[in-house]
């Protein structure tokens, strides 16, 4: 599975952000914002299907997060520490390669 | 050398804008307040002040673009009264909550229905609650003087808070007096050019300002706006001492008159203050132990200076231009819970006047007055709030 691209970014806000709070509530580290794992909103899941992709990349272009990633063959990687779910990847995809199903806990 | 000319609440106003040198107007115009912003676009125009000057669609739109032109780092102004003041209402609070040390002039003006363009402080009164630092001035020199003020107040790192200052519609907006203009440089050394701490925008240091709070962190950051305003009780003093230094006029929270021996002390904000000082001087000729106290400084709420006051007399009583529907005066409201633990208070009366520009006359406060004398004579307060110059035959 490939990296997260912001793995570095994940890091360096683990390690720098405090909670204390600023005048105006101004968040002064860059990126923070990765802390919030927001894929717990999602209420059906994207999956994907390997044998059906084509590689043309709308999936990981149209993806309003990002939480899509490329591996090193150029196949999509989904994040879902960050994919709020919402199927815009699965409505793009010209090769049917992407399934929302419903979460279930 | 300073220059005294002769003009408006609205034009003194404009000239301390002008003084302040700020980066970003943006207004739009509102009756009694238009000549504010109409100045200061002239100011620009002419190349006597180095400006961006915003025109805009709404009076949101002006206090949202001063949102933005001081979370971007420069010192901001704009000018409103009224329905305009109250369609900013929203835009107000966030202004309070970024901490964005803007400034705004107000000409104090009755809130419809029915639509009325006259005076009364509904419109400042109403937005208490907001976050902002609220002056209200007496005469026009006051309009400039407090304006020059509110940005030393509202800059300094211990406060980072909006501040409006009031004047009253038409009594001050349209009318003229001799005023004072200071020399420019005095007032640069006064407030210095401006060097935001906090919010700035710099590619070098990125961040993000207008934030989401959660149930986590929401009360926190509500706190430390309270906490400031609190800390603006002692940076006005500060501020006030330092201007009385450089141009050598005098300013308190509270300015009393009279007071001394006084058995009652009527209080009052605005323009009001001047009409009721001469009437104290009557009523001493009189013979009446009386005093009179002009609130300058609404928020924070002069309570230090309050107390003090009650100590010095049996009776209090408000006379203001506003009303809290369902209950009395927001002064006389604010001023009863600043001395609600204290063993012993004054009696206290609210009275409600002048609103929409009706005039305070004295034959109205000599009606304040009698209901004042016999609540002192008898020792108690039958009703705590009246309304005087209410013309009953038409009801
Ligand atoms: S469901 Fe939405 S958020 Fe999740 S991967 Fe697809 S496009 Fe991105
Ligand atoms: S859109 Fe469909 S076919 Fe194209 S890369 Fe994404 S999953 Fe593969």
């Amino acid at each position: 599975m490939a990296e997260s691209p912001f793995k570095a970014d994940i890091e360096r806000a683990q390690r720098e952000l405090t909670e204390k709070m600023t005048p105006g509530a101004i968040v002064y580290i860059p990126g923070s914002s990765v802390i919030n794992k927001t894929g717990s909103w999602r209420v059906f899941r994207p999956e994907f299907h390997r044998d059906k992709c084509v590689r043309c990349y709308l999936c990981y272009i149209y993806c309003p997060e990002p939480s899509i990633y490329l591996d090193d063959e150029g196949y999509p990687v989904f994040d879902y520490d960050y994919c709020k779910g919402c199927g815009i990847c699965a409505n793009e995809c010209p090769a049917k390669a992407i399934e929302m199903v419903r979460e279930v806990k | 050398m300073p220059i005294r000319k002769v003009m408006k609440a609205n034009e003194a106003a404009a000239w301390a804008a002008k003084l302040a040198k700020p980066k970003v107007i943006a207004a739009f115009p509102i009756t009694p307040s238009t000549l504010v912003p109409e100045k200061i676009s002239e100011f620009v125009a002419n190349g006597e002040l180095d400006a961006e000057f915003i025109k805009v669609e709404s009076e949101h739109s002006a206090i949202s673009a001063c949102v933005g032109a001081a979370a971007a780092g420069v010192r901001t102004f704009t000018a409103t009264a009224s329905q305009g003041l109250a369609l900013m209402h929203e835009i107000l609070f966030i202004a309070a909550g970024m901490r964005l040390p803007i400034v705004m002039a107000i000409g104090n003006r009755a809130l419809s229905a029915p639509i009325n363009i006259w005076n009364d402080w509904q419109d400042t009164i109403s937005q208490r609650d907001t976050g902002w630092i609220q002056f209200y001035a007496e005469n026009n020199q006051e309009a400039l003087d407090l304006i020059l003020i509110a940005y030393k107040v509202a800059e300094d790192e211990r406060v980072l808070l909006p501040a409006m200052v009031g004047f009253d519609a038409f009594i001050l907006t349209h009318t003229v007096e001799p005023v004072e203009i200071p020399d420019q440089e005095v007032v640069d050394e006064f407030l210095g050019e401006y060097e935001p701490k906090h919010a700035y925008l710099d590619p070098a240091r990125p961040i993000t300002q207008g934030t989401l709070a959660f149930p986590a962190h929401y009360m926190e950051a509500r706190y430390k706006v309270w906490e400031a305003m609190e800390r603006a009780k002692e940076v006005i003093d500060e501020a006030f001492a330092e201007f009385e230094k450089r141009f050598g006029r005098k300013y308190q929270k509270i300015e009393e008159y009279r007071t001394d021996d006084a058995e009652m002390i009527f209080v009052t904000m605005g323009s009001l203050a001047g009409t009721l000082k001469e009437w104290v001087d009557k009523k001493r000729e009189e013979g009446y132990k009386v005093g009179a106290a002009k609130i300058t400084v609404y928020r924070p709420f002069p309570v230090e200076e309050i107390k003090a006051l009650a100590k010095k007399t049996k009776v209090l009583a408000f006379i203001e231009k506003n009303i809290t529907i369902g209950l009395y005066g927001a002064v006389f409201t604010d001023a009863s819970a600043t001395l609600i633990n204290e063993k012993e208070k004054p009696l206290m009366l609210d009275f409600i006047a002048g609103l929409g520009g009706r005039d305070v006359t004295f034959e109205q406060l000599d009606e304040a007055f009698s209901i004042t004398r016999r609540a002192l004579e008898e020792g108690k307060v039958e009703k705590p709030i009246n309304w005087i110059g209410l013309r009953k035959e038409i009801l």
